[in-house]
């Protein structure tokens, strides 16, 4: 099986630093470089550098590629300008979700999207089987490297001016061309710096040697949980639909995609059950799996380094889904109380 | 700060990375440095109460890093005599001193007999040589 694991550019570069290597979405990548809490609490206070080149990119690209999209994802893609991005899904016939993504507005009929790496082989056959004339699609995630460069100080020492969150532009960092696009997972300041792989292994010492943390998967998934971010194959699937997710603000319901006019019954009948954040109310960390009384699920667990508390996301039946309903989590055998609380878990002090 | 890989030759120790400490008729236990930086920092103890009966190679407790969970083995057999607070507030105290400080409970032995079974420093360090 270990054979079957593929690298990033920058494994050497991990190794190097002594990270803590794991398989990961096929890919054999950094958990954690010094410990998840000393990187996660560098991206709250300062900067982090994440690799994140196992994700997915692919390109959309023709006279009808926008309208194409426009009937595959969920977000209104219209729009978008150039130099824009987008928070958005790709979804099923029923409402299903089969990633959530972020698509890119290059130019003119020139779209860019990055998914999930568990999910690249998923949404490129998707929307190849369903390309229509004056559209391709191509899968160009092994062209290029992908860091994301997170926290209050990351354009700082980026050397980047600031910008607004979802735009994107092509610039240079110390002599390497990048696309630079503010946006990330970890509810920070922050950018996504996308270049040729050959580039990879210069781009981020330039990166490092800047003071930037190194941060492995461990400190992205506590920071995306903190602050409430789903994580497809967790939080959200096929099998679980955006309404119930709470990811109804990434659906223009008054657009057509797939899945539209389920979503629409969804909305207008109120969902059965609903994905609400939580904390633990006694000393328990909470994982992925564990029932909740009454008929839930957790379906992320951690503990907040911020809090220092277990949280966690996890469906409830909608009646117990307001902010401050208690819950009861089956913490291997043990009921463990557990409240509701509103979006996001952890909120910077400000 | 982390501590620096030790295995203390006064301790005898269990294949399940866990360790103890002799004095009279009772043991303090422990895991090891091997087992904490397996884990990583720990953010949980969920300890037995005192009073209770461990068994040795039974779980009496499980501690918690941000990524998993760990039974923690019990290396002999007794009664808890006592449960290390600190390490209950502080869970990190694993990290920083495995073999003081991170102690996790102190116990009567009821077989001093199993102590034979266990370890010593040099047989351990080949033991984790093999992990």
């Amino acid at each position: 099986m270990e054979a079957t694991l593929r690298r990033t550019p920058l494994f050497d570069r991990h190794v190097a630093l002594g990270a803590r290597m794991v398989p990961f979405a096929g890919y054999e990548m950094p958990v954690q470089y010094t410990g998840v809490i000393e990187e996660h609490k560098a991206v709250r206070a300062d900067a982090g550098a994440f690799d994140v080149s196992h994700m997915g990119e692919i390109h959309v690209d023709g006279p009808s590629a926008q309208a194409f999209l426009q009937a595959m994802l969920s977000n209104d893609i219209d729009r978008l300008e150039d130099g824009q991005a987008q928070y958005t899904l790709l979804t099923t016939p029923t409402g299903g979700i089969i990633d959530d993504l972020i698509a890119y507005r290059l130019g003119r009929g020139e779209f860019y999207l990055v998914v999930n790496a568990s999910n690249r082989d998923a949404v490129f056959t998707w929307l190849r089987d369903r390309e229509p004339h004056g559209c391709e699609v191509r899968d160009a995630s092994d062209e290029y490297g992908l860091v994301a460069v997170q926290g209050p100080r990351s354009l700082e020492r980026l050397g980047l001016p600031e910008a607004p969150a979802f735009t994107h532009w092509m610039g240079e960092l110390d002599g390497i061309e990048v696309m630079i696009a503010r946006t990330g997972y970890t509810g920070e300041l922050g950018v996504e710096l996308c270049f040729a792989e050959d580039d990879a292994v210069t781009l981020w010492d330039a990166v490092i040697a800047r003071g930037v943390t190194p941060c492995g998967l461990g400190a992205r998934d506590t920071l995306r949980l903190e602050v409430c971010y789903p994580l497809h194959g967790n939080d959200i699937s096929t099998e679980t639909d955006a309404m119930s997710a709470g990811l109804g603000w990434a659906c223009a319901l008054d657009t057509e995609f797939t899945g539209v006019d389920a979503l629409r019954r969804i909305k207008e009948e109120g969902p059965a059950r609903r994905l609400v954040p939580f904390v633990m109310e006694e000393r328990a960390v909470p994982r992925q799996g564990m029932p909740i009384e009454g008929g839930g699920e957790v379906t992320s667990g951690t503990h907040s380094p911020m809090l220092d508390l277990g949280i966690g996301l996890g469906y409830v039946p909608a009646t117990s889904a307001a902010p401050d309903s208690e819950l009861v989590i089956d913490v291997r055998g043990k009921p463990r109380r557990a409240r509701v609380v509103k979006k996001p878990i952890y909120r910077k002090e400000s | 700060m982390p501590a620096a890989e030790s295995y203390p030759d006064d301790l005898r120790y269990h294949p399940e990375h866990d360790w103890a400490r002799v004095d009279g008729e009772e043991a303090t236990l422990g895991i090891t440095w091997f087992a904490q930086d397996s884990l990583g920092e720990l953010v949980h103890y969920e300890a037995p109460e005192v009073g209770a009966t461990v068994t040795k190679d039974e779980s009496y407790g499980e501690v918690e890093s941000v990524k998993a969970v760990s039974d923690i083995i019990a290396p002999l057999s007794g009664e808890v005599l006592e449960v290390n607070a600190k390490v209950a507030d502080e869970p990190e105290t694993v990290n920083d001193d495995p073999y003081g400080e991170g102690w996790l409970i102190r116990i009567r032995m009821s077989d001093a007999g199993e102590l034979d079974a266990l370890m010593d420093a040099d047989a351990y360090r080949s033991h984790v040589a093999e992990q």
